[in-house]
């Protein structure tokens, strides 16, 4: 199931209402940014088996570096397609079998 | 640009001769499209031009166009993952133990397109078995394309490239970024050998391999192609070592000196004792 949120607060709210898997998260969010986001769900214990992947038009390896050290199991640049975060997905030891929704 | 029946089939057998490349019946399409390309930017007005000039050999070069230009290249860092965690859990780690007084392994990767496969192979190997920096590593990489393997040696990728199967984490540990375009780096470009080799014709003088990748590429010759090629691999592969196929790709068969391996999902054969 794919659950959408316009905004890291919504965001933080989806996630304690369902069990989120798997968090697309964009470095530009209206409220928050995503690498704050991030931080914060990684502080939170309840949260440690949600895989994060940060999805940006942000291409400067510090920008990587920058999301991994903030916690975030991926990172993806935009554009990107389907197919990629597939194999991010297959990285992730996640099984993409029925996640080609 | 439109291909002529007997121009078609002029392209399909210097191909078929020159690569082994087996172009069936309904793919002018490709020919129109790829021919048709090469055709504009070396100015012939037509396929038909471009044929006449390459009966008459009259242009340098022109032919590995051609051919360069029916090969397909498409490839990603750790493709299909698989074989390249059996890379790290099993084959390395036995190779270890059996070249231990040696010190030495050899690694053929045997169609290596644009470069992703065999860097992988290196950051497999950077990452996971620093011993190895100590060891005589031969390590070669070969594709019948010049093209793809100036690609190969310059090391340098587009977004969409590293964007694909490679870990964030190996991203900014293994390239620097210069404008758009990524780079990897010294020490893992000079781990490699990067060498002409037509699969489809007599081998060239190889080392005895303990590791072979021909991934995706035996799937574009005719059964007899693939079979002189894996002829010549039994003599080429230790007998303790593993060859590693495409995802659809297989010895059964073609040659019953090999056998696969339970690793799940990898391709990865090894002869029989
Ligand atoms: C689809 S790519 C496979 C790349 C990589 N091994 C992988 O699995 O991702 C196929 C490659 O085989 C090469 N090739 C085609 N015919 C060949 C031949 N006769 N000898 C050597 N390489 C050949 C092409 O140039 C191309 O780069």
């Amino acid at each position: 199931m794919v659950e959408e949120a316009a905004n890291g607060l919504e965001a933080l709210e989806t996630i304690q209402k369902e069990k989120v898997d798997l968090a697309l998260v964009d470095w530009n969010m209206p409220d928050m940014d995503g690498r704050e986001f991030i931080r914060e769900v990684r502080q939170d214990k309840t949260y440690k088996d949600m895989r994060m992947i940060m999805v940006t038009t942000e291409t400067a390896i510090t920008k990587v570096e920058e999301a991994l050290e903030a916690g975030a199991d991926e990172y993806i640049m935009k554009p990107f397609t389907k197919e990629i975060i597939l194999e991010k997905l297959a990285l992730l030891g996640m099984d993409t079998s029925n996640a080609s929704k | 640009m439109s291909v002529s029946k007997s121009d078609f089939n002029y392209i399909r057998e210097l191909v078929l001769e020159r690569s082994a490349i087996v172009l069936d019946d309904g793919k002018e399409y490709l020919v129109e499209s790829r021919i048709g390309q090469v055709a504009e930017t070396e100015g012939f007005g037509t396929i038909d031009q471009l044929v006449k000039a390459l009966r008459k050999n009259s242009h340098n070069g022109l032919q590995s166009k051609v051919i360069e230009a029916l090969t397909t290249n498409e490839t990603s860092f750790f493709r299909d993952i698989h074989p390249f965690e059996t890379l790290k859990d099993a084959v390395i780690p036995e190779l270890l133990e059996n070249r231990k007084n040696e010190r030495r392994l050899n690694i053929w990767c045997a169609a290596s397109s644009s470069g992703q496969e065999p860097y992988s192979i290196a950051m497999v190997i950077r990452e996971n078995f620093p011993v190895l920096l100590d060891w005589k590593i031969d390590f070669v990489a070969s594709d019948i394309s010049e093209t793809m393997l100036n690609r190969c040696r310059s090391g340098k990728f587009s977004q969409l490239e590293v964007n694909r199967g490679l870990s964030a984490a190996l991203l900014v540990k293994y390239f620097e970024k210069e404008g758009a375009s990524w780079f990897i780096k010294r020490n893992l470009q000079e781990m490699i050998h990067f060498q002409q080799i037509n699969l489809s014709r007599e081998l060239p003088y190889l080392p005895k391999m303990d590791i072979i990748f021909m991934r995706n590429v035996l799937i574009y010759f005719d059964i007899e192609t693939k079979k002189r090629i894996l002829n010549q691999l039994i003599s080429i592969l230790q007998p303790d070592g593993f060859l590693f196929l495409g995802a659809a790709e297989s010895t059964i068969n073609l040659d019953s000196s090999f056998e696969r391996t339970d690793y799940k999902h990898s391709g990865c054969y090894r002869l029989k004792r």
